[in-house]
């Protein structure tokens, strides 16, 4: 059946949920029912905080693990150490109780294939690492993760069941 | 940390000028290895901040290759090549004297045939810039990847520590006969690096 272009656009409505960008080095929380989504994650590391009583979600896309070694720091939301608790700190603005909040989280490849120096410091390893610990020290426990590999992901929160989706360039979606 | 340079039209003449001579050398090195004659545009050089690069290359999720070069000596940085997935299976064909449409993934050949290319890319852009400034720089081993845009920059950015800084856009596109292979070369410099390159030519921002 062939619907007119009001109709159609009644019915997309009706099921529309609002995916949410979470930028490098940004941080966002969105509540019921809708999507929080950050594209392209490679050594970077993205964490999603979610409370299911509530149905609140919040993501992070992380650069660097360790925000002290920078003299100046414009975005907290860049680095694992501070980022992390910033997070924390708003998705309890929205409601989300601490004790409830479950961590996901994706990313930390190394993108490059062949020998340098530079490159071997191995980034998204160390963000992984810090993530890990921060979530500790906040007493987040998490859930479920995604990181290493050699692979790009884009990672999205679906608020409504708490399942993280991730995408990576050539495979089949897969949920966390 | 951060360095602002405020660009003058004459310091983007330059730029652009680098460029032209810099990618002139590496076409007519990839012609010499197509033994084809190869003709390359250099549209346009443009000074960016990070966030305004990933939608003018495509998607953050577009799959492109790319090879990576850091640099070092009197000035520092990383060069970066970057092909869309299209143009990659495109060069693989033309390097390997197939039929353009031939390759539709990237294999172990295909790939050391995109790295070599972006080496001789990349060498033959810093052999430019070496020779128009007089200063040496030494550069390293190319580093390969075949992924999602956003995280192959972003993964590159972080790991030579460039992020919140401008970076060199050259849009370049390389034609042979009528097939068009359209490639985005990136110049990263470390902080103080791109004073040093102003200073070295004569113009000091």
């Amino acid at each position: 059946m062939q619907l007119s272009p009001a109709r159609e656009n009644q019915v997309s409505q009706a099921v529309l949920v609002t995916e949410i960008q979470v930028g490098i080095a940004e941080l966002k929380v969105a509540g019921h029912p809708d999507r929080l989504i950050t594209f392209s994650l490679g050594s970077c590391v993205g964490v999603s905080l979610y409370d299911p009583f509530t149905r609140v979600g919040g993501l992070i896309h992380i650069m660097l693990p360790d925000s002290t070694q920078f003299n100046t720091v414009t975005k907290p939301a860049k680095f694992a150490d501070l980022g992390i608790p910033l997070l924390l700190s708003e998705i309890r603005r929205y409601g989300a109780r601490s004790a409830n909040l479950q961590a996901k989280l994706a990313g930390g490849a190394q993108m490059f294939s062949g020998s340098n120096e530079k490159f071997e410091l191995n980034i998204g390893m160390r963000n992984a690492t810090m993530a890990r610990q921060t979530l500790k020290k906040l007493g987040i426990k998490i859930l479920a993760a995604e990181l290493g590999g050699n692979r790009g992901r884009t990672m999205i929160l679906d608020t409504v069941s708490g399942q993280v989706f991730i995408r990576t360039a050539g495979s089949q979606l897969k949920v966390i | 940390m951060s360095e602002r340079i405020e660009m003058s039209y004459s310091h983007l003449d330059v730029l652009q000028e680098i460029s032209n001579i810099g990618l002139g050398n590496a076409a007519t090195a990839l012609a010499e290895l197509l033994k084809k004659k190869v003709n390359i545009a250099v549209p346009h050089a443009t000074f960016l901040e990070m966030e305004q690069v990933f939608p003018l290359v495509g998607g953050l999720e577009e799959v492109v290759a790319c090879v990576n070069l850091s640099f070092d000596g009197d000035v520092a940085g990383t060069v970066m090549y970057i092909f869309a997935e299209k143009s990659v299976y495109k060069l693989v064909d033309m390097l390997l004297g197939q039929e353009i449409g031939a390759t539709g993934e990237l294999n172990a050949l295909g790939e050391s045939v995109i790295m070599e290319i972006g080496n001789i890319l990349t060498g033959s852009f810093m052999n430019a810039l070496g020779s128009m400034t007089g200063l040496t720089m030494q550069t390293s081993v190319p580093l390969f990847a075949f992924d999602m845009m956003g995280a192959i920059l972003s993964a590159s950015l972080v790991a030579s520590g460039h992020w919140d800084e401008q970076v060199l856009l050259i849009e370049t596109i390389f034609l042979q006969n009528n097939d068009q292979i359209k490639g985005h070369f990136f110049l990263l410099p470390e902080t103080g690096a791109l004073n040093r390159l102003f200073e070295a030519l004569g113009i000091p921002a």
